[in-house]
């Protein structure tokens, strides 16, 4: 599998993307969606790259900790620092996001409470299995390819009676932000490159509507240099062919039918809501929230906690924008000034996908 | 100390626009995790709080070693790994190789140790017998004698197990000539890297992993000699891994300093681990591997003295100085696919206590 | 986070938990979203599951294809 990072390789699929962009008119504007495939361009070194070869690489709302609004992070603060003998488990990138009462990660918590950093919702139940005295709490943020497993570890809960776990939930739906997006008219871009793993859940149709209503193709990338490369030779193909569509580029993994367990599994325990984005607003239906038979295990509502999401960043901080494909973020007046990766403004300079923290730490400025 | 240092001369030239000296994450002005991870946020610090307090002119370039009257190297450490014990060493055999490694790279040949130990009411005996064989048996193999030392213990829940505070006093036979350093020297590491901070990680058990990796806690007294063969800097990989400490040397030069990543010599166990945990390798602190600046003409011997010991098999020539690509002070990294991008310093600490 | 890593299943019990390897590091890992996982199965690894199968056929194909992008001799 080395070919997928082999520099011949890589070179020579971009001097086919630079036959393709030439004649298409450069530069090409693409928006990959998901975070991890900002970070995969930029530890590659591959933005210059494209750029060089007539294709400019937009980052859009595709970090689920970015775009988690400041409320629910209060509202774990919160928990953490108020419940006595409370664990607040979170995947480590939350735990570090600036609001305006700290992070989790400086929250003091009150007596007997403490905030875990799991790898897994896994973990968070095992947790809550080793200690029945302590309340634990999973602050889940994610995207469809995490929500199945979030979903799986409420139904275990419900299953195993476990009195002491319940889920904060941040579930975010990668569909809904493209159509605001679309719709908002503010980003001029040709094509998207789709998130592989969320595509393995969900399954290539979810994007057709961008292509039907909105005429721009498509391509559903992997996350080796060569995959992303790909997917972008192939929305270049499509924009010279002026045939808007979704192609799978990631065919060794992404089903066209995405993963129907995972999505039964999602359906059982879940249910669309409406939900408010940070950077984005209010978009319908592009959130999940925990269905009626499952709602004893919403911490929310467990605790009595109300999460509204209000205006959000902390002053000057452009993390909207750059979340919506707007600008990119050296164009924002705090990129490495004030705001760094050790004194972050907003969670695009936290999270390990957010393209803030992802352009100071990968590219050469 | 062991402290990274920071040019200020150059610092005042390169310096990023006004308010980016900013007080540490924390807005509560008190003390973050952040703070003892190795990377910019603690040097800020040491260079205010340091610095500021302490007027000695041996501290200004915050060495590793200092170098005292006499040919005398003097050096402290603090140990608070968590846990004591994990695979491929224990805090004892870590306290001693890290004094002993900080000696070694700044010069001097490593020749008596203090240990101090602050105990938690509630140790089990069995344990503090297990560590103390260990610094004994460490402390044999770097031929450095324990000394002198103290201990302290404090009630249970006022320290995490056991904490161990070192000095180290060596013969200095040697001196990093960081101004020597030219285009087209080579930039050689003496072997893996990762191997200390993953097998720490692994073993607090926070993560369902099993996996091979060993700490590569060791002493670095076999690469002595090889000051006499041309070595203008050395460094050992600790907190900030080779990134941080790299960007560290580049900083002072008026060169860039190039890595090739390809060339960067990872077991497969570590490489497997860092995919999966999502962690740059890069910035993984060693305790028994060094990075060294060779001049170019000598680099070939050096490599070749290095793979012939059996700490230094998996030696590796990764990079170069360099006058032509990016800027005076940058560090730089030639990606496998390519491309070519800038590493920064570590910033925030990745994993707390693994030192 | 979407960071997914091909690892091949080395155990599991019937209830889906398993044991995954990649790289000589083992992962505990949950396989209930893949029909039928047997040992020695390839599939991908997000936070502690298996999301999806990795297909050895289509990876040859794309590994084939590349090789030819670099003008690379296929084996």
């Amino acid at each position: 599998m080395k070919e997928f990072r082999d520099r011949r390789v890589i070179a020579g699929l971009l001097r086919k993307i630079s036959r393709q962009a030439r004649r298409a008119g450069p530069p090409v504007r693409l928006m990959e969606v998901c975070g991890t495939h900002t970070m995969t361009i930029h530890r590659y070194g591959l933005h210059p790259l494209l750029l060089g070869a007539g294709v400019e690489m937009m980052s859009g709302p595709g970090c689920p900790v970015c775009i988690t609004p400041d409320a629910h992070h209060r509202a774990a603060i919160g928990l953490v620092t108020r419940r006595e003998n409370l664990v607040l488990a979170a995947f480590g990138d939350i735990t570090r996001v600036p609001t305006t009462e700290g992070s989790l990660q400086t929250a003091v918590p009150a007596p007997r409470s403490r905030v875990q950093v799991v790898y897994s919702p896994q973990d968070a139940l095992e947790t809550a299995r080793r200690k029945p005295e302590s309340e634990v709490v999973f602050f889940g943020a994610g995207f469809e390819t995490t929500i199945p497993s979030i979903a799986l570890a409420v139904k275990q809960a419900a299953g195993q009676n476990l009195k002491n776990f319940s889920l904060l939930p941040a579930l975010w739906l990668i569909p809904p932000p493209l159509r605001a997006l679309l719709d908002s008219k503010e980003v001029r871009i040709q094509g998207f490159l789709y998130p592989g793993h969320v595509t393995a859940v969900i399954g290539t149709a979810a994007y057709d509507f961008v292509a039907a209503e909105y005429g721009l193709p498509g391509a559903v990338a992997g996350f080796e240099p060569a995959d992303i490369l790909l997917a972008v030779s192939s929305v270049l193909d499509r924009i010279l062919r002026g045939e808007p569509g979704v192609d799978n580029e990631y065919r060794r993994v992404v089903r066209e039918g995405g993963n129907p367990r995972a999505r039964a599994l999602m359906e059982e325990v879940l249910e669309v809501t409406d939900a408010v984005w940070r950077g984005l607003g209010f978009i319908p239906r592009s959130g999940l929230r925990l269905r009626k038979r499952f709602q004893g295990f919403d911490a929310p509502g467990r605790f009595g906690l109300k999460v509204e999401a209000a205006s959000d960043e902390l002053p000057g901080c452009r993390c909207g924008e750059v979340l919506r494909g707007v600008i990119s973020p050296p164009e924002c007046r705090l990129f490495g000034r004030t705001c760094r990766p050790e004194a972050p403004r907003g969670p695009c300079m936290v999270s390990p996908e957010g393209s803030c923290l992802v352009y100071h730490k990968y590219s050469k400025q | 100390m062991s402290a990274r240092p920071k040019s200020e001369a150059r610092s005042a030239k390169r310096t990023r626009p006004p308010g980016a000296a900013q007080a540490p994450a924390d807005p509560g002005g008190r003390i973050s995790l952040e703070l003892g991870s190795g990377g910019r946020l603690m040097r800020e610090f040491l260079r205010t709080h340091i610095l500021g307090s302490f007027r000695s002119p041996l501290l200004r370039n915050l060495p590793d070693a200092a170098h005292l009257p006499r040919e005398t190297a003097l050096t402290t450490d603090g140990y608070v790994v968590d846990p004591i014990f994990f695979p491929g060493g224990d805090i004892g055999s870590l306290c001693v190789n890290g004094t002993v490694n900080d000696l070694v790279v700044s010069g001097a040949v490593p020749e008596h140790l203090s240990v101090s130990m602050i105990l938690e009411e509630g140790l089990p005996e069995k344990d503090l017998a297990r560590v103390l064989a260990s610094i004994a048996r460490a402390a044999a193999g770097a031929g450095v004698q324990v000394a002198t030392g103290d201990t302290k213990v404090v009630r249970r829940g006022q320290a995490d197990k056991l904490f161990i505070v070192t000095s180290g006093v060596g013969r200095v036979v040697a001196r990093p000539e960081t101004r020597r350093i030219r285009p087209g020297d080579a930039v050689i590491v003496t072997g893996t890297l990762g191997e200390h901070s993953l097998a720490v990680l692994l073993a607090r058990g926070d993560f369902n992993l099993r996996s091979a990796v060993k700490s590569d806690c060791a002493p670095l007294g076999f690469l002595l000699p090889l000051w006499k063969q041309g070595v203008l800097w050395m460094r050992d990989v600790t907190r900030g891994g080779l990134a941080t400490n790299l960007c560290e040397l580049a900083e002072k030069l008026p060169y860039s300093i190039l890595v090739e990543e390809e060339r960067i010599p990872l077991s497969r166990p570590v490489r497997g681990a860092c995919e999966l945990l999502g962690i740059d390798p890069l910035y993984l602190a060693c305790e028994g591997r060094a990075v060294m600046v060779v001049p170019e003409k000598k680099a070939g011997a050096v490599l070749h003295a290095l793979v012939r010991h059996p700490q230094g098999r998996k030696a590796a020539v990764i990079g170069r100085i360099e006058r032509k690509a990016g800027r005076p002070g940058e560090l730089l990294l030639a990606t496998q696919a390519g491309g070519l991008r800038k590493l920064e310093p570590l910033t925030s600490e990745l994993l707390p206590r693994i030192c | 986070m979407c960071l997914g890593i091909p690892a091949k299943v080395i155990s599991l019990d019937e209830n889906g938990q398993g044991e995954v390897d990649y790289l000589g590091t083992r992962v505990k890992t949950n396989l209930a979203f893949i029909e039928n996982a047997r040992p020695g199965d390839w599939v991908i690894l997000h936070a502690g599951f298996a999301i999806s199968r990795l297909d050895e056929e289509e990876a040859r194909e794309t590994l084939s294809l590349l090789r030819e992008m670099a003008d690379l001799q296929d084996p």
